[in-house]
């Protein structure tokens, strides 16, 4: 099953420590925010992605199932 | 359509439905209300909600009428009515409607009008919403700026009291008035839901979207009071009738505000896909030569002066044009202003609005406000700030928790399309004479009377 | 191996074992506090990327717990000083230096409060555990003058220079914390800066008229049966 790497950018500090940790999927703006690539994430990739996510230290950063939201 | 008030009677009356228009503003009183009994007089009382049964005994037959009528949201987001009331039928847990009527966008009059002048016809589209899908409640919303609105729904909604329901949906829903913060994104539909929970009227973070769990953890209509004053005559006339107006992609009718250089400007209702030369014509026609029209609101798109002739009122015919109707605003600017100036006032405004809560609108909203205005402001070269406003924008949008930075990068980048040689201009030679001119767009800084804290929270 | 013919021969491995941890854990407190302050200022370089300063605050504060179980399960074990595992959690009900041992128990439980919200993070959600994690300022200067106050070391060099050099770290942590960070809030910032000076103030007052000046056994009250001159103790208890 893929799964999408999102971020709550209310939560969302810059911290950083998530572009330190999946820097093929997470870059950082101007301003120190992450900008997340869109494609979902596959195997190997995915446990670098937990760790990702178990390192942010706001809880920003979130693993979804791979359902194509859009906003409302 | 004689207006003749009616003494209420508990069998609504059946009355022939408009043919053409005006639908909404049908016999609206210039300078007051529209009493409960004038209202019923001239639209017949609540109509009853038709079999079959929904879940739990709501009357959902609306919901399928609404499906086939094509109404969409006239909030901005254009989402199809249907589908919305759908999701709340659908939820366990019993639901509650909100009407906002906040109407936050600064050039907008629609919502003002409804809510001052026919308040009982909006309230009709609640209750009816309500019925449809099982809700005990309805809450509007209104901004404390607008003091008219707040009397006239408060009396609109003392005048309800112990009036019976559609039949069909059991007892009536309560009904109660709450008012919002004077601020731009305080109209968003998670920022009402957040604000009704005893929190800031800031926007929050989906999921949870609020038809799942909304005010009191509760699945939460909300919708827009124009959509709902649509709700009651659709009820009463049907889809057939709706669809009589407009394309069938978008069809019916809708209120526009129209603002800028026109003999009259106000609130018209139009029918979906009218000219916007038409539009113009009963606004009195313009006082001034026009150098671009400015569709949707501040989040919505620019299309030059020199195309306006071919501007038809409906998405998909503005579609082509990069532009949707959005919040019914049509703006216009004469030749007289700087559109450089015009869109750097209008970036810093929204830049100046932000919630404050995600990085990339923060910083990045204010970025393209200080580029725009060194544009418009500066002696100097501004040889870097084209590709600047280019990247950021591509950066800002989409990177938010709700759809205002979207918006407001989808103005500037409009501008920089429909303005581009203006903007080269600017970029090689700095500012013009036009850019000191007062503003034509409003940016309201202090709406009067209005309350200046978001609410609890902060 | 019964107490007695312990308590003659010399010091139990317990004794030792419960003074080298309690040095050890203070130590490794003092890195976590520090390590705490550089994560949240957000300093990095390459070679240290925030990940990794993260990861060390974690460890360095789980290993700190470990060596403080060590430490309070020696000092029960060691049949000198009469010390229930109970004195660990209720502060001040003890028979052995009530007082000063008894702010070891209010420092362990506010850094068992720390532990158990971080190992339950996500569920407390992150305002709620940041609440909690602040006691860890409050719990530091307890644990240390718990050290200076029951420790028999602390006349002895290597102890008091440990200390010194611990809280010399923490206050200039606490300094920078107050100093750099906080943006705005100046009253915080003030009380950060002042209460780091009075602790530093208190110290020197303190230590002098206090673990290092005379009799501080008896007046801390360490149970008049071990000191010297009573009749049951023997020559070597009085030297603890």
């Amino acid at each position: 099953m893929s799964r999408r790497l999102r971020v709550n950018p209310i939560a969302c500090e810059a911290h950083g420590m998530c572009a330190e940790l999946l820097p093929e999927r997470i870059t950082l703006d101007e301003w120190g925010y992450p900008i997340l690539s869109e494609q979902p994430l596959e195997g190997a990739e995915l446990q670098n992605a937990l760790r990702a996510v178990q390192a942010c230290p706001t809880f920003a950063l979130i693993l979804e199932r791979d359902a194509g939201r859009r906003r409302d | 359509m004689s207006a003749s008030p009616a003494s209420l009677s508990s069998a609504p009356a059946a009355v022939t439905a408009p043919a053409g228009l005006p639908r909404l503003l049908a016999s609206v009183l210039p300078d007051r209300a529209m009493t409960l009994a004038e209202h019923t007089g001239l639209h017949g009382g609540l109509p009853a909600l038709a079999q079959p049964r929904g879940r739990g005994g709501r009357a959902t037959a609306l919901i399928e009428e609404l499906e086939r009528s094509g109404l969409r949201g006239h909030g901005g987001a254009g989402f199809p009515t249907w589908m919305k009331l759908r999701a709340v039928a659908d939820a366990r847990r019993r639901a509650l409607v909100v009407v906002n009527a906040v109407e936050a966008e600064p050039a907008s009059l629609k919502d003002r009008t409804l809510t001052e002048l026919l308040p009982q016809l909006v309230l009709d589209g609640a209750i009816l919403a309500a019925g449809a899908i099982g809700a005990d409640e309805v809450i509007v919303c209104v901004s404390a700026a607008a003091p008219e609105s707040v009397n006239s729904l408060r009396a609109a909604i003392a005048e309800r009291e112990g009036a019976p329901g559609p039949e069909g949906a059991g007892s009536p829903p309560r009904l109660r008035l709450e008012q919002m913060p004077d601020h731009y994104v305080a109209g968003e539909e998670s920022a009402v839901v957040s604000r009704l929970n005893d929190g800031p009227a800031r926007p929050t973070f989906r999921p949870p979207m609020p038809f799942e769990r909304g005010v009191g953890r509760r699945p939460t209509l909300v919708n827009n009071a124009e959509t709902l004053a649509h709700v009651a005559l659709i009820a009463r006339h049907g889809a057939g009738w709706f669809r009589e107006l407009g394309p069938a992609g978008h069809p019916g009718s809708a209120l526009v505000t129209l603002a800028g250089p026109v003999a009259d400007p106000g609130v018209y209702e139009i029918a979906h896909g009218a000219s916007l030369s038409s539009l113009i014509a009963a606004g009195g026609g313009t006082t001034e030569p026009l150098r671009a029209a400015l569709i949707g609101g501040y989040a919505g798109s620019w299309i030059a002066a020199e195309r306006l002739h071919a501007v038809a009122l409906s998405d998909e015919h503005l579609a082509a044009h990069g532009a949707s109707l959005g919040a019914g605003v049509v703006a216009l600017l004469s030749e007289q202003a700087c559109p450089v100036a015009e869109t750097a006032r209008v970036a810093r405004w929204m830049a100046d609005q932000s919630a404050g809560q995600c990085g990339p609108c923060v910083h990045g909203l204010g970025s393209l406000a200080t580029t725009l205005e060194e544009l418009s402001g500066g002696v100097g070269r501004g040889g870097g700030a084209l590709p600047r406003l280019e990247r950021l924008a591509g950066v800002v949008a989409g990177r938010g928790a709700c759809g205002h930075p979207d918006g407001a990068v989808n103005l500037i980048v409009s501008a920089l399309r429909c303005f581009a040689s203006d903007f080269a201009d600017h970029a090689r030679h700095g500012r013009c004479e036009r850019c000191l001119r007062e503003s034509e767009l409003p940016l309201p800084v202090r709406r009067p009377q209005a309350s200046t804290t978001w609410g609890p929270g902060r | 191996m019964s107490a007695a013919p312990l308590a003659s021969a010399g010091p139990s491995v317990y004794w030792y074992l419960t003074r080298s941890t309690g040095a050890v854990a203070l130590l490794l407190l003092t890195l976590a506090v520090a390590l705490g302050v550089i994560e949240v200022q957000r300093w990095s370089t390459p070679r240290w990327p925030r990940f990794v300063v993260d990861s060390l605050h974690r460890s360095v504060s789980l290993l700190a717990m470990a060596f403080l179980a060590v430490h309070i399960l020696t000092s029960v074990l060691d049949s000198f000083a009469p010390i229930a595992l109970a004195d660990a959690f209720i502060p001040f009900a003890g028979a052995y230096r009530p007082f000063w041992l008894g702010l070891g128990a209010v420092s362990f439980d506010l850094l068992l409060a720390v532990t158990v919200t971080s190992l339950l993070r996500r569920r407390l959600g992150f305002t709620g555990w940041r609440t909690i994690h602040w006691l860890t300022y409050a719990s530091w200067p307890i644990a240390l003058v718990h050290g200076l106050g029951t420790g028999s070391d602390v006349k002895s060099a290597w102890l008091l220079w440990l200390s010194i050099a611990c809280a010399a770290l923490v206050v200039a942590a606490v300094a920078a914390r107050a100093l750099i960070g906080w943006r705005g809030s100046g009253g915080r910032r003030g009380a950060a800066l002042g209460a780091a000076a009075a602790f530093s103030l208190f110290l020197v007052l303190w230590l002098p008229g206090g673990p290092l000046g005379r009799e501080w056994p008896r007046r801390s009250g360490t149970p008049a049966s071990l000191l010297t001159g009573h009749p049951s103790a023997s020559s070597t208890a009085a030297e603890r």
